[in-house]
């Protein structure tokens, strides 16, 4: 095999035609580069080594790369970056692999760049409520350091226990209570970065804005195919001086989808908006026991925080709106343990589900709420047609469906049969006026689906924009946005609104 | 219209002239002085979608802002970042192109965070849709709020979705007679409590104070902050469409973005004080990198948001230089989105 000399790296090109091929690259020649940059403890290279960082949290995709880096300081980033910038290597950033989309997922010609040993809180300052923190924090890790100043970091995605602040930028996170507080795009002042050609730089400042274009906008939810974050500045809000829950059963889900849409047309904006089916809460119920009627076809949680004034006034509000919707039965918490029981189901909803199921998989489309009732309808017929049981949780105030589709990864054909009951999910989310990932990221998993929600001119431009940051296609390559070439391939070609959607394209 | 649109800008990607892509001109003032041929969005005008439930509008770019506006409110609803109008017929398409913000930015969000999704026709005329309707989205970049503020340098926005919300239920105004350090202090440590306030402005040793939300949360806040005074509704219409009078007159006015707890910033003229702390106005005619120095080490930047073209001249340009990194980033986005540069060219940094 030929040696990937800097001159063969430095004709890479990336193409929004043709993923490239990495064949080339000299395992042997890059350890040695990275050996020469790193202190031992932070380069892994055996294959036992390598194991834990063969998949994220979408285990059904596995991979093992060359190596792994865990860089202690920025400039260990830039050295690294820049040794696989000049042999022309692909790098995977990641935090804490809880990612949903393969995200993570190692490349098998590349390194994967680890911030998991950059997690120090550099700085909490109660007075500009603000925190400046290093990739590898983890999102509870900040609420908790803000805590003592009655102040915390918003987004709250359900893997915010082990989930990385540098995670929750390349995914642009969000959580139960964005619909009120906004994603991780709403709550980040300021991200340093390093280009692949080991470039440190600043998107955003201290302030509210800063000139030029929003790249701090373009670098968040980029699934780290721009920069390698290693340093992120949050904004922290002041913790709701109380939090009160309702807890709405309804005997049909079209009728919880409408009180949804009438608590918002009432005016309010509930701190958090979430429904589960039938099928979750019996997931649930057994394992956290917080009270679901186990005969409800829907329940409804609604959350309203504030003073104590402002959140009886909008319980209050939200209650009648309920109650004018049909519910069949509501309760409100009373005090902080009973919010927390009520709420217990839909934290717990993924891994109840794992309990009475060998695996699941998550699905992240989002949809105008008013279709809510059709698409649910529509995921009935596909557990007919794929012969697979299928529990929904939704956020139901922004429209962001998590359908899990169960099943059984030793029985032959399940696996396959479960991609693609996925994939017509994704496809109907598009149809019906959404998309295909609300929070989880395209990662590995949705590339094709990605086929499906642009058309060939956009996906050319995500590429050009890719482009812009990292000419060689070096960061996270195959993730996020799908070649053209990709696209052509994919199996399931889509005719969407009538229009074939790439149509210059060959078949093949 | 749209075909008319595609016309133009491949005439003038042939020819390699600039277009000026403008809708009522309102903000021909802000950024460097337009070039080219002028593009009139006007004509491309009208709400396509909007679902009070769903939370979102979209509008074609030559919809003026005041119909989308009367639009929301006759459902109880507004934008929440209170778009400057500095002329009755502003269109959409220039407000999101200039992505400014109004007093309620900092507790409400600024423009882009409110942007949902765009259509816009690139440098070579191709139609992109980026974003959507919904809230949450991820799939592909954020071009979306790339293009927010971009003052039409990247494409020319066809439509937008913007995310919209109730009107808060109550408000009330108060006003308090403090000294800036003071009032600096005060914004800074009532932003670290839950309070109501959502928009804040002092000028000449007077702190206004605006509270909004649940008419029980603004009473009850009233009664905790106290204040020895209020201020009419108009105070805030004022001071969001720049018709209040410090906003009068021909010095030029510096717009000074910085971290809002940075001290008083000492520089001659006088200076009106919003968005808790974190934005800071100026009337001056000291020399642009004496202004510039002094937002650049308080933490911010600073824009000569209104000036003659010979004080935009002397700045440099309208906006803060970059550095060199960023600046390169800024080049090759342009180029990505309109390889010919035919999109008002020079508008925001003369490189792009």
């Amino acid at each position: 095999m030929s040696t990937p000399t800097p001159e063969r790296a430095s004709q890479r090109r990336h193409s929004a035609e043709r993923d490239q091929s990495f064949g080339d690259v000299d395992r042997a020649g890059l350890l040695s580069a990275l050996a020469g940059a790193l202190p031992a403890s932070c380069l892994l290279a055996e294959q036992e080594d390598l194991k834990p960082y063969e998949c994220d949290g979408l285990s059904a995709y596995r991979r093992l790369p060359l190596a792994v880096a865990l860089p202690e300081d920025e400039a260990q980033v830039v050295a690294v970056l820049k040794i696989c910038h000049h042999l022309g290597v692909p790098v995977v950033a990641r935090g804490a692999g809880t990612g949903l989309s393969g995200g993570a997922l190692p490349h098998e010609h590349g390194v994967v760049l680890s911030l998991a040993k950059m997690k120090r809180i550099l700085k909490l300052d109660p007075y500009s409520r603000t925190a400046v923190v290093q990739p590898g924090v983890r999102n509870l890790a900040i609420s908790e350091a803000a805590a003592p100043h009655g102040l915390y970091y918003a987004p709250d995605p359900s893997s915010q226990i082990a989930c990385t602040i540098g995670g929750n930028i390349a995914e642009n996170s969000g959580g139960v209570h964005c619909l009120k507080y906004g994603l991780t795009v709403h709550n980040v002042l300021r991200v340093r970065g390093v280009t692949i050609a080991g470039e440190v730089v600043e998107f955003g400042n201290h302030a509210l804005d800063a000139p030029g274009y929003d790249l701090l906008a373009l670098m968040i939810g980029s699934e780290g195919l721009l920069a390698v974050v290693t340093e992120v500045t949050v904004k922290l809000v002041p913790k709701p001086e109380v939090a009160r829950v309702i807890m709405a059963s309804f005997d049909d889900v079209t009728k919880a989808g409408d009180a949804v849409a009438q608590i918002i047309a009432a005016g309010i904006i509930p701190a958090g908006l979430e429904m589960m089916d039938k099928k979750a809460t019996a997931a649930a119920e057994p394992f956290v026991k917080a009270g679901y009627d186990l005969n409800a076809e829907a329940i409804l949680l609604a959350e309203s925080d504030g003073t104590p004034e402002e959140v009886a006034e909008e319980i209050a509000a939200m209650r009648a709106v309920l109650e004018k919707s049909g519910a069949t039965g509501i309760a409100v918490s009373n005090d902080e343990a009973e919010r927390l029981r009520f709420w217990a189901g839909r934290k717990a909803a993924f891994p109840a589900v794992g309990r009475i199921s060998a695996d699941y998989y998550c699905m992240d489309g989002t949809i105008p709420r008013k279709r809510l009732g059709e698409m649910l309808t529509a995921i009935a017929q596909m557990e007919q047609k794929y012969g697979l049981r299928c529990a929904n949780v939704f956020h139901a105030g922004d429209g962001n469906l998590h359908p899990l589709i169960l099943y059984d990864a030793n029985v032959p054909g399940e696996l396959e049969r479960t991609e693609a009951f996925g994939a017509e999910i994704l496809k109907l989310s598009v149809d019906l006026g959404g998309t295909i990932t609300g929070e989880h990221g395209v990662g590995y998993e949705k590339i094709g689906s990605m086929c499906v929600q642009f058309a060939s001119d956009e996906l050319r431009m995500f590429h050009a924009v890719k482009s812009a940051f990292d000419p060689q296609g070096l960061l996270n390559p195959e993730k996020a946005v799908p070649t053209l070439h990709r696209c052509a391939e994919f199996g399931r070609m889509h005719v969407h609104h009538g229009e074939l959607k790439h149509p210059e394209l060959e078949r093949f | 219209m749209l075909d008319q649109f595609k016309e133009r800008i491949r005439a003038a990607g042939n020819a390699n002239e600039p277009l000026c892509i403008r809708g009522a001109g309102s903000k021909d003032f802000y950024g460097n002085a337009p070039q080219g041929e002028v593009l009139d969005t006007r004509g491309y005008t009208g709400i396509v979608a909007y679902e009070p439930t769903e939370l979102f509008v979209t509008a074609k770019c030559g919809t003026p802002l005041a119909e989308i506006e009367a639009a929301l409110a006759a459902q109880g609803q507004c934008l929440a970042f209170e778009p400057p109008r500095f002329a009755a017929d502003s269109t959409i398409g220039g407000v999101v192109a200039a992505g400014l913000s109004g007093p309620r930015r900092a507790s409400a969000g600024s423009l882009r965070d409110y942007v949902l999704g765009v259509k816009i026709l690139d440098g070579e005329a191709k139609e992109l849709n980026f974003g959507g309707q919904v809230m949450k989205n991820v799939a592909g970049y954020d071009v979306s709020r790339l293009i927010a503020g971009s003052l039409g340098t990247l494409g020319l926005i066809l439509e937008v979705t913007l995310k919209v919300l109730p009107k808060p239920v109550a408000e009330a105004t108060l006003r308090f007679e403090m000294k800036q350090t003071e009032a600096l202090d005060k914004l800074n440590r009532w932003a670290g409590q839950p309070l109501p306030i959502v928009a804040s402005c002092w000028q000449d040793g007077a702190l206004t104070v605006r509270l909004a939300g649940a008419r029980a949360a603004v009473e009850a806040a009233q009664q905790k902050i106290g204040a020895g005074g209020t201020a009419p509704e108009s105070f805030w219409t004022d001071l969001r469409d720049q018709k209040a009078d410090f906003f009068s007159g021909d010095l030029p006015l510096w717009r000074l973005s910085v971290p809002s707890v940075a001290a008083p910033i000492d520089l001659p003229g006088t200076q009106l004080i919003e968005w808790g702390g974190a934005q800071r106005w100026l009337r001056s005619d000291a020399p642009a990198d004496v202004i510039r120095t002094a937002a650049a080490q308080a933490g911010g930047s600073a824009t000569l948001f209104r000036g003659s073209p010979e004080s935009k001249a002397a700045a440099g340009g309208a906006f803060a230089p970059l550095p060199p990194a960023l600046l390169q980033l800024h080049r090759n986005l342009k180029s990505a989105f309109d390889p010919r540069g035919i999109f008002n060219p020079g508008r925001m940094y003369s490189e792009l």
